[in-house]
Formats: C-alpha cells, sequence, structure tokens
C-alpha cells in the first residue's frame, strides 16, 4: 500500500493477507479518481440532482427557544433515501464504476446504507447484496423491503447477535472469496484503510456546505458542531471543514444505550479500550479476554463496538470530545423535536439532539451549535411506538 | 523442544509432506478438545495448528466461526490455551503452530503473548489478520521470544510480495489454496498446484497449503505439487461440531479420518 492509512495510532489494515491486493487497487483507484474533472463533475451531478445537494442549514427556532441558545440543523435528512448515507454510496458507486467492478455489496446495520447502496447499484445498473444482521432485518423491515424494491438482495446474517458487526464480518468474508468483479461499499468511516480516508472524503461535503453556510447566513462560525457516532461517517463529514478552525467545538454523541453504567450500550469511545476490529485500530467495547462485545442501542445504526480511527484521535488529542446520550434521553428528544418543530429525527441522529437538549440553560443565547441531523425517523416510528405508545 | 525443522527435514527425507490437522482449542469444550488433538496426534498429526478462538474471525468461514463460538462459551481464553497447549506437550512433542486474531494478542500484551506461548510449547504465530506490511508490530518480540514466524500467500499475492512474505518467515509460508475463507469444498482449487511451484521456486522456506483440503486425496495433490505439508481445518471442525452430543465418536471420526489422510500421504 502506498499510504499507511493511520490516524495517530489508531486506522491502519489489518486484514488476512488475501485482501491486500484489492485493498491496494482501491487505493490506488481512490488516488487517480479523486481529482478526476470527469469523476468529480459526474458525482457533483449527481449529487445535486439525484441525491437532492446542498441541503439546507435550518435555523430551529422553537427548539432554540426551548434549550435558550441558537440551533442550526444541517438537514441531511432530507437526501433522497433519508439519511446521509447517499453521499457516500454515490461516491463509492461511482469509483466502482469507474474501476470496472460489475457488483455491489454492503453491510448495513439501521437499513440506511444499506438502501442507500442498493439504490446506486440500480442508478448504476450494478448487481446488489446487502448483508444484515438478523436483528436488524427485524426491526428495520421497512428498509429491507425498500432495497429489495431497488433490486438487492438481502442477506441475512445469522452469527453473534446479529448486528452491524456480524454483517461486516460476513461482508468480508464474501468479499474475500469475490474479490475480482465485486466492490465492497463500506458505510462508515471505519475498517481498514483506505475506507476510512474514502468515507471521510465523500461525507465531508457536509461541513464544507455547512461552513459556508453560517458564513453566509450568520456572518460566523458556529460554536459548536454535534453529530451522533456510531461508525462515525456523518459525524467526520460534519466535522471534517471545521476541524482547522479551533474555536469550533466538536462533538461525538455516542450511543449510551441503557446507560453506560450499565454496559448494555454501544459507546466505544466513551467506555472502551483500544483494539483491532475489522481491520483497522480503535476503541473497542471488548471484555476482560479480548473477545469483543455485542452491544446494545435503540438505533440500529450506532450499534457498533468500534468505531472510526479518526475519531479516536481527534479524542486522544483533544480536538473532539465524546459524549453519549442514553435510549430514554434519545426517546424524550425524538418526541420533542417532533412537537415543536414538526421533524421526525432518525433515532441515530436523536443522539446528537439529545445531547443538545441536555446543555439547555447552560450556553449563552447568542451561542451557535449545529446538530447534524443526519437522517430522518420514519424508519424508527415503530421502534418509538413500542417504547412510547401513544394515548 | 522439536522444531519444524526437525520435522520437515525428517519428512523431507520420507519423501512425505506433513500431516497438519487444525483445531480450535476448547471447542466444545476443554476436556474434549484435548482427546480429540491427543487423538489426532496417535493417528498420525506431525504439525498442529491450533486457534485460540475469537468473537469475530474475518478469515473463517462458518464451521470455523461457530467452533469459535463454542469454545468461547466454554470458557477458553488466552491463558488457559496456554494451559491447554502445555498438556499437549505432555502427551507428545509435537510442534504447534498457534493461529490468531490480532486483537487477542494485543489484549493480553504482544511480548507477554510470545513468551508465554513459547514457555507453552509454540513453536510459531500466525496472526490471521495481520500481513508483512505491519509485521513490524510483532516480529521482534517473536524473535525475542524464540519463535517462528507464519505468513500467508494467498492466490492472488504478487511475486515480489511473496518474496517479501518468505523473507520475513522463518517457520514456514501458509498457503491459502483459494480466494475466500477457510471452509470445505468438494474440489481442490485449480490454481493450487501452479501456487506451490511458483513458491518453490522463489523460495526455501517450506510451504504449508490450506484452506479447502478436506479429503485425504487433496492433501495428496497437493503434496505431490510439491507442498511440505496439508493443513486440514473445517473438515475436522465440521466432525466435531456433527457429534456435539456424542463426543466419543468425534473422536473416532476424527482420528479414522486422519489415519486415512496419513495413508494418503505415506502411499507411493
Amino acid at each position: 500500500m502506498k499510504h499507511r492509512g493511520r490516524y495517530g495510532d489508531y486506522g491502519g489494515y489489518y486484514v488476512p493477507e488475501v485482501l491486500i491486493p484489492v485493498l491496494e487497487e482501491l487505493e490506488e483507484a481512490f488516488d487517480r479518481f479523486r481529482g478526476d474533472p470527469a469523476f468529480v463533475a459526474e458525482l457533483a451531478d449527481l449529487s445535486t440532482h439525484y441525491a437532492g445537494r446542498p441541503t439546507p442549514l435550518y435555523h430551529a427556532r422553537r427548539f432554540s427557544e426551548h434549550v435558550g441558545f441558537q440551533v442550526y440543523l444541517k438537514r441531511e435528512d432530507l437526501l433522497h433515501g433519508g439519511a446521509h448515507k447517499v453521499n457516500n454510496t454515490l461516491g463509492q458507486g461511482l469509483l466502482a464504476k469507474h474501476m470496472g467492478k460489475s457488483k455491489l455489496i454492503a453491510e448495513t446495520g439501521a437499513g440506511q446504507h444499506g438502501l442507500a447502496t442498493a439504490m446506486i447499484g440500480a442508478l448504476l445498473g450494478m448487481e446488489t447484496k446487502i448483508f444484515m444482521g438478523v436483528t436488524d432485518v427485524e426491526r428495520q423491515s421497512v428498509n429491507v423491503h425498500k432495497m429489495k424494491l431497488c433490486g438487492a438482495e438481502v442477506i441475512p446474517v445469522e452469527g453473534g447477535t446479529g448486528t452491524l458487526k456480524d454483517a461486516i464480518n460476513d461482508a468480508l468474508r464474501y468479499w474475500t472469496s469475490h474479490v475480482t468483479d465485486t466492490f465492497y461499499l463500506f458505510g462508515t468511516a471505519a475498517g481498514p484503510h483506505p475506507y476510512p480516508t474514502i468515507v471521510r472524503h465523500f461525507q465531508s461535503c457536509i461541513s464544507r456546505e455547512a461552513r459556508q453556510q453560517f458564513l453566509d447566513q450568520t456572518g460566523r462560525l458556529p460554536d459548536m458542531v454535534v453529530a451522533c457516532v456510531g461508525g462515525g461517517s456523518n459525524a467526520i463529514g460534519a466535522f471534517a471543514h471545521f476541524i482547522d478552525d479551533p474555536d469550533v467545538k466538536l462533538i461525538g454523541v455516542e450511543a449510551g444505550g441503557r446507560g453506560v453504567a450499565t454496559g448494555k450500550h454501544a459507546a466505544s469511545i466513551v467506555a472502551g479500550t483500544p483494539g483491532v476490529l475489522h481491520g483497522a485500530r480503535s476503541y473497542l467495547l471488548q471484555d476482560a479476554e479480548g473477545q469483543v462485545m455485542d452491544t446494545e442501542s435503540i438505533s440500529a445504526g450506532l450499534d457498533y463496538p468500534g468505531v472510526g480511527p479518526e475519531h479516536c484521535h481527534l479524542s486522544d488529542i483533544g480536538r473532539a470530545r465524546y459524549v453519549a446520550a442514553d435510549d430514554a434521553e434519545v426517546l424524550e428528544t425524538f418526541g420533542l423535536l417532533a412537537r415543536i418543530e414538526g421533524i421526525l429525527p432518525a433515532l441515530e441522529s436523536t443522539h446528537a439532539l439529545a445531547y443538545v437538549a441536555g446543555l439547555k440553560g447552560t450556553l449563552g443565547p447568542e451561542t451557535i451549535v449545529m446538530v447534524n441531523l443526519s437522517g430522518r425517523g420514519d424508519k424508527d416510528v415503530g421502534i418509538v411506538e413500542q417504547h412510547r405508545p401513544l394515548e | 523442544m522439536k522444531s519444524y525443522r526437525d520435522v520437515f527435514s525428517e519428512l523431507s527425507r520420507q519423501h512425505r509432506a506433513a500431516l497438519i490437522p487444525f483445531f480450535v482449542v476448547g471447542d466444545p469444550d476443554f476436556d474434549t478438545s484435548l482427546a480429540l488433538v491427543k487423538a489426532a496426534i496417535d493417528a498420525g498429526a506431525d504439525v498442529l495448528e491450533l486457534g485460540i478462538p475469537f468473537s469475530d474471525p474475518i478469515a473463517d468461514g462458518p464451521t470455523i466461526q461457530k467452533a469459535d463460538i463454542r469454545a468461547v462459551r466454554s470458557g477458553m481464553n488466552v491463558r488457559r490455551a496456554m494451559e491447554f497447549i502445555r498438556q499437549v506437550k505432555q502427551h507428545r512433542d509435537i510442534p504447534i503452530g498457534l493461529l490468531m486474531y490480532y486483537n487477542l494478542v494485543c489484549h493480553y500484551g504482544k511480548a507477554e503473548f510470545f513468551r508465554d506461548a513459547r514457555d507453552a510449547g509454540v513453536n510459531s504465530v500466525l496472526i490471521a489478520d495481520m500481513t508483512i506490511d505491519d509485521a513490524d508490530e510483532v516480529l521482534g518480540s517473536i524473535r525475542a521470544a524464540g519463535l517462528d514466524s507464519v505468513f500467508m500467500v494467498t492466490p492472488n499475492t504478487s511475486p515480489e510480495r511473496m518474496q517479501q512474505i518468505a523473507a520475513r518467515t522463518t517457520g514456514f509460508i501458509y498457503t491459502v489454496s483459494v480466494l475466500g475463507v477457510t471452509g470445505s469444498r468438494d474440489a481442490l482449487s485449480d490454481s493450487v498446484e501452479d501456487l506451490v511451484r511458483r513458491l518453490k521456486s522463489l523460495t526455501n522456506v517450506p510451504i504449508c497449503v490450506g484452506f479447502g483440503i478436506s479429503k485425504p486425496e487433496h492433501a495428496r495433490a497437493v503434496a505431490d505439487a510439491g507442498a511440505d505439508g496439508a493443513i486440514i481445518g473445517s473438515r475436522i471442525v465440521g466432525m466435531i461440531e456433527a457429534h456435539l452430543d456424542d463426543p466419543g465418536r468425534a473422536i473416532a471420526e476424527v482420528s479414522a479420518f486422519i489415519g486415512q489422510v496419513k495413508a494418503a500421504l505415506s502411499g507411493a
């Protein structure tokens, strides 16, 4: 490989030998096409006319009144497919096409990345297989149906707890056996190099737009940018163009599940220790023996025991701070945003909102906080109904 | 303690390839697993390949994944695996290669892991999710402990990289016969004989072939192609899985199968 793919002590490519040639091929193609004018133009065109970029930066006035400071929502939830995932699947899908690959595979947790990959598979005429844990297939059945409508084959994965980690294991295994014609469209800013770099690149449009939108709408940069973190793709996209602005605080909100103290959560940076999973060194939820732990969260998209390497590094150097929001806070905030803004946020993104709601009364009225509203919550209505039935 | 060199040069004089069964340590439980490994030795294993179970074995197919889960559930961990190996070595002094996933090594502590492995009687460690590109993270500790290094070569490895891998390998090259994960396959990959020949022309390091070797005739074919050893994993682990309710039968089947492979490798 040309690069080591390290973010401080994290990242790298801890993979079986068989994957080295394909990761090299991917790295080389990414290096070649990321600046290729034709590639860039095609991606820009599809981002605008297919996906719906730029997304609005919305001043949530009633939510702002509620918390006592100014909250702006970066509306990735308005993108085609209902989440930021399409930014990455368009980019990687086009990359796959330019590399001459004919098939796409992807893992998915909440189903948002699976759906976004299925859409792009349909758009580009590529055969698509989506690996999804059985637990997630059950709790996100609507997305499963949508993926199938887009022509993708959904492969339920039985291993482990039947969640995102297990889906990644099986997608990696499948890829190992089909490396010649298949492109693994990785969904989050984790996994082996070059994926964290590729996903960051295609998601960084979020903060590139937002930065300019703040300058245009408020004449200044926000004081704080908040995003939820599972693997960390929407968060790294939301942070990327603010990292060099030292006055912009960066906050990543992990899934606190039933509470970090209970051990039933997915807060890898908050409560984990460094380890190696899925080809990268990162903070990892592991037991006393070094076995990777089962995670728990109300949001399937954050249910992952590892986390992207750049987030680990940003945490270590103190550039970003990582916190956790638990399921109860998230459910509370979901209802709040729906009631006072008429927006149903994805349960994943609601973690970021819950943290911000928790800051109520602690920041001055002029303080500007951006929340990356990474996805919409239509897919979660059933889950919310189970936990908080309407009267 | 018997070294790879002892075994491979002895076998080479006999014009025979090494029979290398693979077991997940502690599958399905400590005692049954130990009885299985001892039976395999008695039936003619020349070298053992042992895996310490990990929750997320990305290089392994479903058969070995399930074995890993069984073994973890039975309480197997790195420390107990070292005790297991000590007991195997008390039964017979046979070279043992460990197959590891990197997180377990890091979590235990690299230097401590390799030192304790050597003390328990291990000859080499192969880390399934580490390649030569990151080998500097472990090679120092591997050498300091007096262990041999083992790395993989796969059908898509370039000739230049094969040479780099050979240069860092002191035990044997674990040659993967297929593009894929571990698992039994009906037919041996067409490319494996060519792969073994190419490797043989590049290096004098012993070449052992694994992944998809599931019948006595497969083992014989890789031996005829010039391999120094045949590693058989999923087929054996599958026999254990098939008789979880009857360990005696699993032991008898594994033992009989290893006898058949031994005969295939020994026949003229």
